[in-house]
């Protein structure tokens, strides 16, 4: 469990990470809380030639309000998330998901930024960006651009960003009117990754749901938005048939891995279990 | 030396054994800062990296070491062939039948290997990471072979063979029938005979023991002496099987095995990393460490369970067991190890549990696959035995319609029965299995759960809820040494202790028993103050270093307060008696008139006139003042050797939420008594009890050591090989009834194993219970979401897991088990 040798930086401004980057040579990691990154190179399954260590970037850390979003620095923690007032206020989502990643210790090391960039799509933090339109600010050696979440997550642990690039933000749109948030996981032990999650945005509107997003965890290798349930939630009445009705098209378009804690047909039927309760809780009823 | 009026110690401390003392031992132990094997350094220490086998079955036409051996700070590579000649076998101690068929298990492979993660090569380094770079240099050229994994299969005619060299991939035959032996009836015409038989077929799924601190050795070179330190259970019969397999004369090794970090079985082994360490310090002459990676020990330190079960029981219309009959299939894995042919022997005696059966018959093969050799892991034997009998009584009781605790009630033993001789030949010692079962129904709140069950059942609620009973006993306290003898188990079953007085009054106590997290010191401190009087403070416990404790059997089989405290009791009585002698002489009376009370000799009927232990150890370093004709040491030490295994009993019950909709099983309540006979600390026996419900809990929930279908281990890692934590297991209301056992001086029977044997029937008859009216007859352990809602929805016992990891850790795994596999996957994800 000793990693293979390797160069480090641990630059303090975003800048400097850029450089470090450019700097770093064919193979370059950046390490943010590590909590994924160090198992693997532990592991030997990956040996980068440049480990990038963002931890003393203050600027990455925080988050602050921007008139109609919340601006999350990608080095903020998911302790500080889970203590963070503005998330709690404008977006429970995100701090329901966060609370079941891992564990405590995990928690305090682990940064919402790294688990987005990670892109594991059993991770729990993905779906829950998609599900919430989140939009990505991405600092590259060309300047700053912005991919909305739709585009970010590319394949299995890919994304948007390219050689050379760095995710340093992610802006979270506040939500207008009655919205209801629920994450529901599914998992076998308290500190495993989800077997399958589903994260539930639901706008409620004169007994009907005006609007439902919905972010699956673990159906694919990205995290997906389960449309055709989105669809026929649309304007549906806010009743348990209504919501059972629809959820029952929640594993439409996704493609499931088969593994020990589950096999690809029985993601599919939790998929659509888990999709009626989260949306279910998240419409109140 | 003088005798005072007054003697010094007046006051007789309060009764230490029932204290729920808090362990002397564990704040050490919990802060790490202590000597763990691998938090050992010394002077120009070598360290050893293993190279290991990443194929099921191949022979090895090749090894190039060279970019190995040239790489920075790497001393010297071996592979097999460095050590043919020198390696020996890894000892197997028990031989269970005269005709058992012992491939030979070298510590490094030298043609063959015959599972994953065995040893090809050993890189000896400067530093731990320059072996460690040096493993990825080695390059082996493999010549795969067939792959054996099935024992169903394995046992087959034309099947494929794990050893060429040896003619079936069957390595003994045990049988066990009480017809034959005298115990029973005929056990074929008790099954002819009967109204009602059921048949199940049971799997004992693979487990591997995941003690905390990973396994580590250091072997220092003194001339032609060796000491090891190693992270083992077993120090005395280490050093014992060293000198036997290396040629190092027995005298010339000592073993010591410091503070140790967990076991649980897996630490009862003379392992081939342990062999290694000593024939490279040998050959270099240079002290060397190696310490296990999680990986490796995953992978590599021996599995347990691992049996098919094919369970025959027999009965009458009425619910009166006719007979029981077992055929069991029990992997070996890839070669015989210490004790693992012996492991399901162990449980041989064991499945007629607590139940009166007229006819018995156990019948069992010892099967090779390529894949980890099993071994003794908490229970060893008993668990399966348990699994089997307490699941087939809810079958037969389903089969009768008979309420599954009344089926117990009617066949069990009753109090005024004991001491019961069974079937299996084995005489129980005391126990009251109704007076255990009626406080466990008190505890979880029986009727309440049977009117809620209802409630949900009429409801048809999505979660469902179940009753899962285990009334179960184990055999403790191992063992008999004449009883072992008659098995052909190649030790005996003795245990002992030796008491040092020190001059200022303190106590040494030397134990034979060498723990790895029980709280020993703080037991056997406990034990010492009651007996010899002094304050539990005084007392100090040496144990582990077989210079330091020289004669022991070691931890294992619920065994150390059972046969080494009581060893350690004998040992302080003998103190008392030697003392006795001093104290009437410096008292100037007669032995006979001195009462030993709270740590003083008084005079009977001499008001004042008294001596404390304290007092007479002191006097006895001076020796100024003896007895004449007495040498001058009141130390004495003592081998204790059980006339009979004892018998703990008790009745676990557990309530289980079901939710049908998902298939995840939850745990309501779990309510368990215990009768482990005499407490001697509270504390620890409720530590033990909830450690051992966690691993019982365990393998029905959560644990499953699975091979894909090349023989390698997708449960690698702690992300896919499920070990659950506090925050996944119920609280336990638990409670005790005491029976003491007449066997040891103490009257305690064990508990180390007890919860981890009784709980596993209990979780999965509990299970079935809430689901079996919705046409569910069986689902295989661990019980996971996916087989529960299987079991549900398809009928079956929930068939096999997919067999890939998880995509946990950036996709951490080889090609072959990875469940997505993309370019990236294989570094780890691009961030």
């Amino acid at each position: 469990m000793i990693p293979a040798a390797f160069e480090y930086a641990r630059p303090t401004t975003v800048d400097e990470a850029l450089q470090a980057i450019a700097d770093g040579g064919e193979d370059v990691k950046i390490l943010a809380g590590g909590q994924s990154l160090i198992p693997v190179m532990r592991l030997r399954l990956a040996a980068p030639e440049t480990v990038v260590d963002l931890s003393r970037i203050e600027e990455l850390r925080g988050v602050r309000d921007d008139g109609d979003a919340l601006v999350i620095g990608a080095m903020t923690t998911h302790h500080d998330v889970l203590t963070d007032p503005l998330i709690a206020q404008h977006a429970p989502l995100i701090a329901a998901a966060t609370e079941t990643v891992a564990d405590r210790q995990v928690r305090a090391r682990g940064t919402f930024g790294g688990a987005l960039a990670h892109a594991d799509p059993a991770g729990d933090l993905p779906a829950v960006a998609l599900a919430l339109d989140a939009e990505f600010v991405i600092a590259g050696p060309g300047g700053r651009r912005t991919v909305p979440a739709a585009d970010f997550f590319v394949d299995y642990l890919t994304t948007a960003l390219e050689e050379g690039e760095l995710l340093v933000e992610i802006r979270v749109p506040k939500l207008a009117g009655q919205w209801g948030m629920h994450y529901e996981k599914f998992n076998r032990v308290a500190q495993a990754w989800s077997i399958v999650a589903v994260a539930a945005v639901v706008r409620r509107d004169d007994g009907h749901i005006a609007e439902a997003r919905i972010g699956l965890t673990n159906m694919g290798p990205t995290p997906l938005r389960a449309r055709a349930a989105e669809s026929a939630l649309a304007g549906a009445e806010a009743s348990a048939e209504a919501i059972a009705a629809a959820a029952r098209s929640a594993a439409e378009g996704t493609s499931p891995s088969s593994d020990l804690n589950a096999q690809a047909d029985y993601r599919e039927h939790l998929a659509q279990v888990l999709t009626r309760r989260a949306v279910t809780a998240a419409a109140g009823l | 030396m003088t005798v005072t009026e007054e003697p010094a110690v007046t006051q007789a401390p309060p009764r230490e054994v029932g204290r729920p003392r808090r362990r002397k031992e564990d704040a050490r132990l919990i802060t790490g800062r202590t000597t763990w094997t691998d938090n050992m350094v010394l002077p120009g220490m070598l360290h050893l990296a293993v190279v290991r086998s990443p194929v099921a079955h191949a022979r090895i036409t090749g090894i190039d070491v060279s970019a190995a051996r040239s790489a920075p700070g790497v001393v010297a590579v071996f592979t097999g062939r460095d050590f043919a000649d020198e390696q020996g076998s890894i000892p197997c101690a028990w031989p269970v039948t005269p005709d058992m068929v012992n491939p030979g298990h070298p510590s490094i492979a030298v043609e063959t290997v015959n599972h994953v993660g065995e040893a090809v090569a050993v890189i000896v380094a400067r530093s731990r990471t320059a072996a460690a770079d040096a493993v990825e240099l080695v390059d082996v050229d493999y010549d795969l072979l067939p792959v054996v994994l099935d024992m169903e299969q394995a046992l087959a005619d034309g099947a494929d063979r794990v050893h060429d060299h040896i003619g079936s991939n069957e390595s003994y035959r045990f049988v066990f029938d009480a017809g034959e032996a005298g115990t029973g009836a005929d056990t074929e015409q008790a099954f002819a005979d009967a109204e009602v038989v059921v048949s199940r077929r049971f799997v004992q799924q693979r487990l591997i023991p995941a003690f905390m601190e990973p396994r580590a050795v250091v072997v220092q070179p003194q001339g032609d002496n060796y000491t090891m330190w190693s992270a083992t259970q077993v120090p005395h019969i280490l050093r014992l099987m060293l000198a036997m397999i290396t040629g190092v004369p027995e005298h010339k090794l000592r073993v010591v095995a410091p503070d140790v970090g967990g076991g649980f079985g897996g630490k009862l082994q003379v392992t081939p990393e342990e062999v290694l360490s000593l024939l490279v310090a040998r050959r270099l002459g240079k002290p060397v460490k190696w310490a296990e990676t999680r990986s490796e020990s995953l992978m590599s330190a021996h599995h347990g369970r691992d049996q098919i079960q094919y369970i025959d029981i027999a009965a009458d219309r009425e619910g009166n067991v006719k007979g029981l009959r077992c055929r069991i299939l029990a992997d070996m894995g890839a070669y015989l190890r210490l004790v693992s042919p012996g492991v399901p022997v162990l449980g041989a005696f064991m499945f007629a549990g607590i139940y009166k059966f007229p006819a018995y018959r156990f019948d069992c093969s010892g099967v090779f696959t390529n894949k980890t050799p099993t071994d003794a892991y908490r229970g060893a034997g008993r668990p399966e035995a348990t699994f089997a009998v307490e699941r087939i009584m809810d079958e037969l009781a389903v089969e009768l319609g008979m309420d599954p605790l009344e089926l117990r009630r009617k066949n069990w033993i009753r109090p005024e029965e004991f001491p019961f001789t069974t079937v299996a030949g084995l005489e129980y010692d005391s126990g009251n299995y109704d007076a255990a079962t009626q406080q466990a129904l008190e505890l979880i709140g029986y009727d309440e759960l049977r009117a809620e069950q209802q409630r949900r059942r009429e409801a048809n609620d999505p979660v469902q809820l179940g009753i899962g009973f285990s009334t179960f006993t184990e055999m403790c306290g191992l063992a008999p040494s004449r009883v072992l003898g008659s098995l052909s188990y190649g030790a005996g079953g003795w245990e002992h202790a030796a008491i040092r007085m020190l001059p200022t009054g303190k106590v040494e106590v030397v134990t034979g028993s060498s723990p790895h997290g029980q709280g020993h010191e703080t037991a056997w401190s406990q034990l010492v103050a009651d007996t010899l009087g002094v304050p539990f403070e005084d007392v100090e416990v040496l144990h582990g270093d077989t210079s330091v404790a020289p004669r022991g059997l070691d931890t294992y089989g619920s065994r150390s307060l059972v046969v080494g405290g009581a060893a350690v009791v004998r040992a302080a009585e003998k103190v008392i008696a030697k003392a006795r002698k001093v104290a009437a002489h410096l008292l100037e009376a007669s032995e006979e008139d001195l009462d030993y009370s709270g740590g003083t000799f008084s005079v009977r009927g001499t008001p004042g006139a008294g001596v404390s232990i304290q007092e007479i150890a002191l006097a006895t370093f001076a020796a100024h003042n003896f007895p004449e004709g007495v040498e001058p040491s009141i130390d004495a030490d003592a081998t204790f050797d059980p006339v009979n295994f004892s018998f703990p009993h008790g009745t676990h019950i557990c309530a289980m939420e079901v939710d049908t909709e998902t298939g995840m099983v939850k745990i309501r309540k779990y309510a368990c008594v215990d009768d482990v006979g005499t407490i001697v600390n509270p504390l620890i026996v409720e530590g033990q009890v909830h450690g051992g419900l966690a691993q019982g809990i365990a393998q029905a929930l959560y644990e499953e050591a699975v091979y894909d279908a090349d023989g390698n281990l997708t449960t690698g890692t702690f992300v896919d090989y499920l070990v659950p934590s506090a925050a996944d297991l119920p609280h336990f209301d638990t409670g005790n009834t005491v029976h003491e056992a007449p066997g040891n001086p103490i009257g305690a029977k064990g508990v180390g194993e007890a919860g981890c044997i009784a709980s596993t029937p209990a979780v999965v008859n509990a299970a079935l219970d809430a689901v079996r009216h919705l046409g569910v007859r069986d689902i295989r352990m661990p019980l996971t979401p996916e087989r529960v809602w299987r079991a549900l929805h398809d009928g079956g016992d929930g068939g096999d897991r997919a067999t890939a990891g998880t995509n946990a850790y950036g996709g951490a795994q080889t090609e072959t088990t990875a469940g997505v596999s993309t370019p990236q996957s294989a570094l780890g994800g691009d961030r």
